[in-house]
């Protein structure tokens, strides 16, 4: 299949002037640049190798021209572009908040009291640069690595902006933080980044979202997200990806858990053109656990792609994943899942479950669940269901006056509250469902 | 003036199947109905068929409130004017909480124009309302919060269908045997809930096999149903003399009706 053979340099469309041009903007220590250039030199090479057919079999590539996009080197917004709407930030008190336009960091506030407890909040590029022999260790070298393929390698020879949290042993961060990835400008290509770090013992939440200011602009997100929990650490993190549907987001999102660690950690895709998400749950420490949600909205022509995997490699180690997806008009979503349990992971317990419900005859949805064992005192249980909205309960709606609209849509909101019951804050929980009724069409009338 | 439900002539078909063939029954506000009759009479299609069922197709007759025909409306529009079905089998709709399903319904039952989107009924108003309503009913006020029907044992189910007609008032309420696969206290909860709930607002029609519903709730009418028509009409004595002999003198007093029930329930036992 043509979507996932190699691609020539000219068909990816980011050659050696565009990088070159790239880092002449950038003042960046030399350890960064050389690490890029080393990042660039393996993506040409990975140009030539085929995509994972396991991965990319069913996403199709084939319309994707990167030539069209491009990292902008002027900081900032263009005046008089109006900025990206959140459906986060302006909902709920927060201890800190950053935003990115258009691949560079626009604004960044941390309040004191957690600043003066060590924590370091703000813009990737510059506080690696002001802590390489802190952060450095963390940055793509344990979650998601360059040469993993193609993407990869071209997000760390292009990252742009990102969001980087640090949370030192210990230190608790109540309030949550709020990271907002934004384009404004038609053609632009960003490669935010986002690093959380949690030393042992520490807590932290961080929401972030994406989200474009023009809804007819047309961008390319290749993003990268990791997340470091350290021993007896707790971060839950969520990411609402609301692009326009003019934007490619292609992102490595990955999750190391340490010993007694846990790690909750919320998937939610409404927007883009064609998403596709590579996200690995690692449970590196005895006893960790990680839960993870999934909510997936789409509607239109929409492809929303999902490669996960929980990967169980020590003792007594607890993953729980649960995605639900609604599809309408002729969108299609692909989720493909793997618990993996390495030897060492006696007493894993695992769980995957993907649940897709169709709104229309014309949607697509591939569920296909998978285990790998390699332990032989296990507990791992998978499963997928994907059906259209069931006539019964419609009709029992309606026979207590319910109109067939507002019936399927309670049916909706319902089906996704069953994955809204496990996420553990109430304004993601309330955002969710506003933003579920508003793509269902359902408006408040005052 | 008492509102009055009027099934003329009804004849309705599961796909090719001709269920009903010309039932007739007209109920008052105020008035207790009880329709009896073996296995596979109909009695169950003529419930859907009332509620607006879209797999029962009416092929002949009507069914009016008040002079309106409502035999081509759908589901939610009967039920703003007044119908209520209490399901045999309730619907399990996960994810929707009880209280919140029962506000969306009780605003479009009591504000029959509103539109999706527009004001629900006072939260307020609401909470005090279901509180009072479910403790008459003896029911945790936890219920409020689950899951419609969700993991709710069959007695719990029933209990919440005669919840939903308490809140949602009804002109005209029929009930799918809705005292079956309870245990007797749970019988006398839901014929206890009934009896407090139907009064001169309310016409009820009872589809049962039991006696116990009946004797909280006597009824003015009973009518037999064989071979999808209906073929006596009575007082609650009839009622009663079905339960105590069964309705082998019935089957014979209408040979034609019971050869045709006894074709419908073929498949059935095949």
């Amino acid at each position: 299949m043509s979507s996932v053979t190699a691609m020539s340099l000219d068909r990816a469309g980011f050659g050696a002037d565009v990088f070159d041009a790239f880092i002449a903007g950038r003042k960046e220590p030399a350890w960064m640049l050389d690490a890029r250039r080393a990042a660039f030199e393996q993506y040409l090479n990975l140009l030539a190798d085929d995509l994972d057919p396991e991965e990319w079999k069913r996403v199709d590539l084939r319309v994707f021209n990167a030539a069209k996009f491009r990292p902008l080197n002027a900081a900032g917004q263009e005046s008089g572009k109006p900025a990206a709407m959140t459906l986060l930030r302006d909902q709920a008190e927060y201890g800190g908040s950053i935003a990115h336009v258009d691949g560079h960091t626009a604004h960044c506030h941390l309040t004191p009291e957690i600043a003066a407890q060590g924590v370091l909040f703000g813009d990737l590029a510059t506080l690696l640069a002001e802590h390489p022999e802190r952060l450095r260790p963390y940055f793509m070298s344990q979650a998601v690595r360059p040469g993993t393929d193609r993407l990869s390698a071209w997000h760390a020879a292009f990252w742009t902006s990102g969001t980087l949290l640090f949370v030192p042993r210990g230190v608790e961060v109540e309030l949550p933080l709020h990271s907002l990835i934004s384009h404004t400008q038609n053609g632009v290509a960003d490669f935010g980044h986002t690093l959380i770090i949690l030393e042992d013992e520490a807590r932290a939440t961080l929401l972030e979202e994406t989200a474009s200011a023009d809804p007819n602009a047309a961008g390319l997100h290749v993003g990268c997200v990791e997340l470091i929990v350290g021993r007896h650490a707790n971060l839950r993190y969520v990411q609402l990806q609301n692009w326009n549907q003019q934007t490619w987001h292609f992102a490595h999102q990955a999750g190391n858990v340490d010993a007694a660690g846990s790690l909750q950690w919320t998937v939610v895709g409404l927007g883009s053109r064609l998403a596709h998400i590579h996200q690995d749950v690692n449970l590196n420490g005895r006893a960790a656990t990680a839960e993870v949600n999934g909510v997936t909205f789409t509607s239109d022509r929409q492809k929303i792609s999902y490669y996960t995997q929980q990967h169980h490699r020590q003792q007594g180690t607890r993953s729980d994943l649960l995605y639900k997806e609604v599809l309408r008009d002729d969108s299609r979503v692909i989720w493909r899942g793997m618990i993996k349990v390495d030897p060492a992971g006696q007493q894993t317990d695992g769980y995957q479950r993907s649940d897709a419900l169709m709104l229309s005859d014309s949607a697509r949805c591939d569920s296909i669940p998978g285990l790998e064992i390699e332990a032989d005192d296990v507990r791992c249980t998978h499963g997928a269901t994907t059906g259209r909205v069931d006539k019964d309960q419609v009709f029992y709606c309606m026979s207590r006056g319910l109109s067939r609209q507002e019936a399927m849509h309670i049916i909706v909101e319902g089906f996704f509250q069953q994955v809204y019951d496990r996420i553990p804050i109430e304004v993601v929980r309330e955002t969710l469902s506003r933003t579920v009724q508003g793509k269902l069409g359902i408006e408040a009338v005052a | 003036m008492s509102s009055v439900l009027k099934i003329s002539d009804l004849h309705v078909s599961v796909g090719e199947t001709p269920i009903l063939k010309g039932v007739n029954i007209e109920i008052r506000q105020g008035e207790i109905h009880a329709l009896m009759g073996p296995n596979g009479s109909g009695k169950s299609t003529l419930a859907y068929a009332l509620a607006g069922h879209p797999n029962y197709h009416v092929t002949d007759g009507s069914i009016e409130i008040d002079g309106v025909n409502i035999t081509e409306m759908e589901a939610d529009e009967r039920a703003r004017l007044g119908m209520f079905l209490a399901f045999q089998y309730p619907v399990v709709i996960p994810g929707v909480k009880v209280a919140d399903f029962l506000r969306h319904a009780i605003s479009n039952i009591r504000n029959p124009e509103r539109k999706e989107g527009e004001g629900l009924i006072g939260m307020r108003e609401f909470r005090k309302e279901i509180r009072e309503r479910m403790d008459e009913l003896g029911m945790d006020p936890e219920f409020a919060r689950r899951y419609l029907n969700d993991g709710f044992s069959g007695g719990e189910k029933k209990r919440m269908e005669i919840l939903q007609m308490a809140m949602l008032q009804p002109r005209f309420a029929i009930l799918d045997e809705t005292d079956s696969g309870l245990d007797s206290d749970a019988v006398r909860v839901v014929s206890e809930g009934l009896a407090r709930l139907s009064g001169p607002q309310m016409g009820v029609l009872i589809i049962t096999h039991h006696e116990r519903l009946l004797e909280f709730n006597p009824p003015q009418f009973t009518h037999v149903m064989l071979g999808g028509r209906i073929v006596e009409t009575g007082d609650a004595s009839l009622a009663h003399d079905l339960h105590a002999n069964g309705y082998a003198t019935v089957r014979q007093r209408h040979p034609d009706a019971a050869a045709e029930n006894a074709r419908a329930e073929q498949p059935t036992t095949v």
